[in-house]
């Protein structure tokens, strides 16, 4: 007999190579949702790790609202240039100019909801039966009721109260045409924890991650980034901020906290030390108690 | 640092969600941010101080009910270990879902109300906790406060425990006195029970010993992938991918492929970009064979010297899962790792009475009936016995016209 034990990172990053295997054994046409940002950029390294020397058995694919930070995109074409993986890129521009979705009005205006038809839209267009993303279990509660095998009707929709049960390491992936199956392959994995791996990894990121200066406008209590897709008024002071971002977003809903954070080190200090929880900086999460429970189960990612 | 998975199991209102919220509270777990909505929730407890319970309960429903309907997951950290809590539901009908938050976890934490004693609920979570194999068990005997901490009171009821425990072949079992409510001994240790001289709750999750304990031989690992990257370069390439089940795997060892039967001898273990000599249980990898041989997704690897089982017929337990009751006339898909193969339950050898843990005749199966079945499956399958190794003993059953997981499994021995 002898005992076994597993640094928790290394746990943690097996369990989601066993998982991203279990997508490619399991469906016809899996697709990894890429955002740009520290948690679908994990599962990049992580889907290397699975497949290499071979060619992932799926695309990356990114939804663009179109209000993208310039930087996440300049990093987004860089990184598929290195892993010589294919990208496609649904964009909301397309659906707003064909009708499909109508630009939200007013000053907190922002196109993160309109993200949602987009991405079904892409599904629904390649044929999609998986989508892998980088959602976890940590970030709100009611992603914290999420199987690592969500399964999603013809409309993207999740029922929280139909949940599969998810036994041992067993998942079970069998769908009806039409459904498709979302796959949380770091659901146990906390923002710490992917902090630590992108440390260990040695892995590059989006500038926007690590402090620099930039024009800001205060919003509801949150520092914002100016820029073209804010609805700014003569009420809005635009001031210059030393600040970084904790997550990647659309740039109308993803606000900035100020930081002198300029490597990893800094990063993972700050965060552990941090009192506000990773989406208390998203405006879309603060709409009501059930805000990430009814956008999840209108098809959300 | 490593990761202790545990779960919470007792009756509705027994504390479960408290005591998950005061752990989280009293280790420091909850930001400001979530404090403050925690603050202006309309749901509050009778002395107007937050209820911490809101915190795990994530859905709508939940909330309007005050109950937990579905397993949430909870993380945190303390500088001894990182953890994982499947806050499971107590209510008869989740039966299913507090199985979903038990069948990864290490420890199993069972709440009972020290006013209640030892209730039919307790029962059957002990019961359910027996079935899986969690390896250690917490008794909380929660709302002491309520008893006036009372030493006769919870000596009463783990005299009675320790009665059950023994008819359930529970091996470990640590028993402590808490008020999740007022925090005692959950984090804290309590000021108003000098008599116990135990460890905290927390104190007793940190230090618990959590390493797998297997037998080196009881080498599985299931296929997932094959790798075949198919260039120029790498042309020959061919690596068997998958997470090491059990056991471990070493470099020139003999392997068998089941359910071919061909051998070979493991030529390298790629980890990404690591070639490790030795690689064991719970690590992901790709295993290189010294022969060209026909293998793929479902196939198992497995140490030559230490076969595991091979048969059609099996004897299982079932806990089922699905509001369609069990139908032995039509054909189940069975789920055993990265195997699927077409599967019919030949009969139900009894069913168990969770009340009374009598087993008794029974003519059908439904949601939340736990009994012993037996299995006729159409491919072999490479399996052992639960008992022996979980990892490799478990299945689950898929109803083929609705896709939905309707069983869970667990071999126990081959049917004649």
């Amino acid at each position: 007999m002898s005992k076994y034990n597993l640094n928790y990172l290394d746990e943690l990053e097996a369990e989601a190579i066993h998982i991203l295997r279990e997508v490619a054994g399991q469906f016809e046409k899996p697709a990894l949702l890429f955002s740009g940002g520290k948690d679908s950029i994990t599962l990049v390294r992580l889907a290397e790790k699975a497949f290499r020397p071979g060619k992932f058995p799926f695309p990356l694919v990114h939804i663009d609202t179109g209000h993208n930070f310039e930087e996440t995109i300049t990093y987004r074409d860089k990184m598929v240039e290195r892993i010589g993986e294919k990208l496609i890129v649904g964009y909301v521009q397309d659906d707003i100019d064909q009708g499909k979705v109508i630009e939200q009005q007013g000053k907190n205006a922002s196109r993160n909801s309109l993200q949602t038809v987009t991405l079904l839209n892409t599904i629904a267009k390649h044929g999609f039966d998986a989508c892998i993303g980088g959602a976890r279990r940590d970030e709100e509660k009611a992603r914290a009721k999420e199987r690592i095998f969500s399964v999603r009707d013809e409309f993207g929709q999740w029922d929280p109260k139909r949940q599969r049960p998810e036994l041992w390491n067993i998942y079970n992936g069998k769908i009806h045409k039409g459904e498709n199956v979302r796959v949380f392959p770091i659901s146990n994995w906390t923002e710490l924890d992917v902090w630590n791996y992108i440390k260990r990894e040695k892995m590059d990121l989006p500038s926007i991650y690590f402090s620099h200066e930039r024009e800001c406008i205060t919003r509801n209590g949150q520092l914002m980034a100016a820029s073209p897709f804010l609805n700014m008024d003569s009420e809005d002071i635009v001031e210059r901020k030393t600040v970084r971002f904790r997550t990647v977003g659309d740039m109308s809903c993803t606000a900035a906290i100020e930081s002198e954070a300029v490597a990893l080190d800094d990063i993972i200090e700050e965060i552990s030390a941090s009192k506000i929880s990773e989406r208390g900086a998203r405006l879309d999460d603060k709409v009501s108690e059930a805000a990430m429970e009814d956008r999840k189960k209108g098809g959300y990612f | 640092m490593n990761i202790l998975k545990f779960f919470t199991a007792g009756s509705v209102d027994d504390g479960k969600s408290t005591l998950i919220g005061r752990l989280l509270y009293d280790t420091g777990s909850i930001l400001a941010d979530q404090l403050e909505a925690l603050q202006q929730s309309n749901r509050k407890n009778d002395d107007g101080t937050i209820d911490l319970a809101i915190l795990t309960d994530g859905l709508r429903a939940e909330r309007e009910q005050g109950i937990t309907i579905d397993v949430a997951y909870k993380y945190f950290q303390t500088a001894q270990r990182k953890f994982i809590i499947a806050d499971t539901p107590g209510h008869i009908q989740y039966t299913r879902n507090m199985v979903t938050g038990a069948s990864t976890a290490k420890l199993a934490i069972i709440l009972i109300d020290a006013r209640n004693g030892v209730v039919e609920q307790t029962i059957r979570h002990s019961y359910l906790v027996s079935l899986l194999g969690i390896e250690h068990v917490v008794v909380c005997l929660n709302k002491m406060d309520m008893v006036g901490y009372s030493e006769t009171v919870y000596n009463a009821i783990i005299d009675k425990y320790k009665t059950l425990a023994n008819e359930l072949n529970l091996k470990e079992v640590t028993f402590i006195p808490v008020s999740a409510l007022k925090g005692d001994n959950v984090v804290n240790e309590s000021e108003h029970m000098q008599w116990y001289t135990g460890r905290s709750l927390l104190h007793f999750l940190e230090t618990v010993d959590v390493d797998t304990n297997l037998d080196a031989q009881l080498s599985r690992m299931p296929v997932q992938w094959v790798v075949r990257p198919q260039t120029d370069e790498l042309h020959d390439y061919r690596g068997y991918a998958g997470r090491i089940l059990s056991g471990e795997f070493n470099v020139n060892d003999k392997v068998t492929v089941l359910p071919s039967g061909s051998s070979s001898v493991i030529e390298r273990i790629e980890i990404f970009d690591q070639r490790p000599e030795k690689a064991f249980a719970g690590q992901s990898v790709t295993l290189h064979l010294k022969d060209n041989i026909d293998i793929s997704r479902g196939d198992v690897l497995v140490n030559s010297a230490h076969l595991p089982q091979n048969s059609q017929l099996i004897e299982a337990d079932l806990c089922w899962m699905d509001s369609r009751p069990l139908d032995e006339s039509i054909t189940y898909l069975l789920q055993h790792n990265s195997k699927v193969t077409k599967c019919k339950v030949r009969e139900i050898v009894y069913k168990v009475d969770i009340n009374t843990l009598e087993k008794q005749e029974a003519y059908d199966f439904k949601l939340n009936d736990i009994g012993r079945v037996v299995l006729k499956t159409a491919d072999e399958l490479a399996f052992d016995f639960y008992t022996d190794n979980k990892a490799n003993g478990a299945a689950i059953l898929i109803d083929s016209r609705t896709n939905l997981t309707a069983g869970a499994l667990m071999f126990r021995a081959i049917a004649d």
